[in-house]
């Protein structure tokens, strides 16, 4: 009788436990509580008409830009702190030669991206020329770039809003990229055919998915595949576990690590091109906390804290939670003033309810 | 190699030119006027800049050394700190807000107290500037200013509104707020709104949904003003559904011109950062001052005149 020889060093493991122990699993099952909470306490009030669902989107899909990017560069072990801080100066980049320099759209939108790209390599250059941890790198441009975008708009502007970006950026070839909706056909025939509801006017009740979106979901999956399909992805696991093992393995810690910072503030930049294209403004103040919230929705997408372990579909799903319970709480009626104290119990909630379900699931193993 | 050396040295460097500077700016020539705002409004604050901008521009024009001072967040311990370390140094006048009595009542009154003259802008009002024995008061009452905001929506007739705050915790858009309610005679809800202008948009969208029967949408400020009217836009009601601002802003403007907006409420706030350091000026040389608070605001821009001060918003004029 000949059995087949089993190499000892590979473990058989099921599809399902495979599934399980993924990063992104207890976010999934978050995403799912928090549907379930909003369609009780929400559910006959518009939260869920297509209007609603594209205005929790849209919400979800900005933040989302952000947290694709910085869950890798959380994954190799780093902070970004400048991202906010980012997303007020790259908006002020685009804004100022276009409106007061006379440039047109699509070449202010390139300087923006490789100004910014610039910045993002000084700040991967300063974490690891000097070793300080890259939150009190990050933390020191965060007030910087701040300070530079004030400083810089009201010398040129005397004001601290740019607008007339719209009037500008209306033939230009970049314009569409950023802003503006796509499907529009396919949603005025769901409308016609009555899945999507009517504004008073008679219009569809939404003309089209924002453009943001679709920016949203390429990029995770951009990110994903970077992650678990490239060499790339394996030196960013390998800095975030052990840096030093990973370093004389012959991985290229530093500019693995220098390229990711680039990419979190690219990704700023892009969030900042969607916002003043779609405003038509760009303002100081934009992109204010939005640091934070990157990291919150990445960490709510099992993304842990000291690097090593996490999942770019996970700070999606992160993205999305944050976008629903932001937008959700407005429909259920609750008084505003309680606000705050009911977004932060949903997240906390969310955070512990993925964490069981990643333990049960890596318990079950 | 990193060295720690080539970053302090220039550090260092940067630090002695910063202390020049401090130097020379309280050593200024003796005969040139020095006035100090201390001023809880950022001059990131698209409002605050407009009084930034009056302040240099009389400096500017009137040969005055003009200096404008506010704390990073809105932290009156800070205020009143900063309040104490310029009356030390002695300029010639001294502009200050008021946006909180009790912490800042003491450091402005010990200053006067010390012999320096002292305008108070924006916020704090009449009655305490003269408790405080400041000179006169400057600016607008924003509590009034909502009582009129709100008896002009009463007379179109309107009874069912919102006051959408983009900055909850600023007690003068609570003012506002509370005067709009007031004036209109109705309970008016606030909608907590956030600076985040896709945020606020969807927001005021998620509301409108929720409250269709809402006939007028007040905006307290031009970070929440603008995200409005794109939520109107979207939902189709632009026009339909009235609404008016706080504060003025290009966007508003154009809006209030294509009658999307019914007006936009101008404090006139850049007289605020002129006039006290021309005044001071005048002090300083022949002790002519005012002898009556002046009030900025409300000055309602309606559809007839908006078109005109669309240029002077641009430029952080109006």
């Amino acid at each position: 009788m000949v059995s087949e020889i089993r190499d000892e060093r590979v473990r058989s493991v099921s599809r399902l436990s495979r599934l399980l122990s993924r990063p992104e699993l207890g976010a999934a099952a978050g995403t799912v509580l928090v549907f379930v909470f909003f369609a009780i306490t929400a559910g006959g009030t518009g939260l869920f008409s297509a209007k609603g669902i594209i205005n929790f989107l849209e919400v979800s899909a900005q933040l989302g830009i952000l947290a694709a990017p910085v869950a890798l560069l959380m994954i190799a072990g780093e902070f970004d702190l400048s991202v906010g801080s980012m997303i007020g100066f790259a908006g002020i980049l685009i804004a100022i030669p276009a409106v007061f320099w006379g440039w047109p759209i699509w070449l202010s939108l390139l300087f923006t991206f490789a100004v910014c790209g610039g910045i993002g390599a000084l700040n991967g250059l300063a974490v690891v020329r000097t070793g300080l941890p890259s939150f009190i790198v990050t933390l020191g441009s965060l007030f910087m770039l701040r300070g530079l975008t004030l400083g810089l708009t009201r010398g040129i502007s005397g004001r601290t809003q740019v607008s007339g970006v719209h009037e500008l950026a209306q033939n230009d070839p970049l314009n569409s990229l950023f802003s503006g909706q796509v499907f529009s056909g396919l949603i005025a025939w769901l409308s016609n055919i009555g899945l999507i509801g009517k504004r008073a006017d008679g219009l569809p009740s939404i003309s089209g998915i924002p453009v943001s979106i679709v920016w949203w979901i390429v990029l995770t999956l951009a990110c994903t595949w970077l992650l678990t399909r490239s060499r790339f992805g394996n030196w960013i696991f390998a800095a975030g576990g052990e840096a030093n093992a990973a370093r004389n393995l012959g991985v290229p810690v530093a500019r693995t690590k220098i390229t990711l910072f680039v990419m979190t503030a690219m990704a700023a930049a892009l969030f900042a091109a969607i916002q003043v294209l779609v405003t038509g403004s760009a303002d100081t103040l934009r992109g204010t906390q939005k640091e934070f919230e990157a990291i919150i929705a990445v960490v709510i997408g099992g993304t842990l804290l000291t690097g090593g372990y996490g999942s770019a579909v996970g700070a999606m799903f992160g993205a999305l939670i944050f976008g629903v319970v932001q937008m959700g709480i407005f429909y259920t009626g609750i008084d505003t003033d309680w606000f705050k104290l009911f977004m932060g119990a949903m997240m906390v909630i969310a955070v512990l309810f993925n964490s069981y379900v990643r333990n049960r699931a890596m318990r079950s193993r | 190699m990193f060295s720690l050396a080539k970053l302090v040295k220039p550090a260092l460097g940067l630090l002695a030119g910063f202390t020049m500077m401090a130097a020379a700016t309280t050593l200024a020539a003796a005969d040139e006027t020095r006035v100090v705002f201390v001023t809880h409004g950022q001059s990131g604050d698209p409002y605050w800049s407009v009084v930034k901008n009056g302040m240099d521009d009389a400096a500017k024009t009137l040969g005055v050394k003009a200096e404008y001072l506010a704390p990073e967040t809105f932290d009156m311990a800070k205020m009143a700190q900063m309040i104490d370390a310029i009356a030390a140094s002695k300029p010639d006048g001294m502009v200050v807000s008021i946006p909180d009595a009790a912490a800042l009542s003491a450091p402005v009154k010990n200053a006067i107290a010390s012999g320096i003259p002292v305008i108070i802008i924006d916020s704090g009002g009449s009655k305490l500037t003269h408790d405080l024995g400041g000179l006169l008061f400057m600016g607008q009452d924003e509590f009034q200013a909502g009582v009129t905001a709100g008896e002009r929506i009463k007379a179109l007739g309107l009874t069912k509104a919102v006051c959408a705050n983009h900055e909850v915790g600023n007690s003068s858009l609570d003012d506002r707020c509370a005067g709009f309610a007031k004036g209109l005679g109705v309970d008016v809800p606030v909608m907590n709104g956030v600076i985040d202008p896709t945020e606020m948009k969807n927001r005021v969208i998620a509301y409108m949904t929720a409250h269709a029967d809402t006939q007028f949408i007040l905006a307290v400020g031009a970070s929440g003003a603008e995200p409005t009217l794109a939520a109107l836009d979207e939902l189709g009601l632009s026009g339909k559904v009235k609404t008016g601002t706080f504060d003025l802003s290009p966007t508003i403007l154009q809006a209030v011109v294509a009658g999307k907006m019914e007006w936009g409420i101008d404090a006139q706030q850049y007289a605020m950062g002129y006039i006290p350091v021309a005044m001071f000026d005048l002090w300083k040389k022949y002790k002519i001052m005012p002898i009556a608070d002046y009030p900025t605001g409300p000055g309602f821009v309606t559809k007839d005149t908006a078109a005109s001060v669309i240029e002077l918003s641009k430029l952080g004029k109006r």
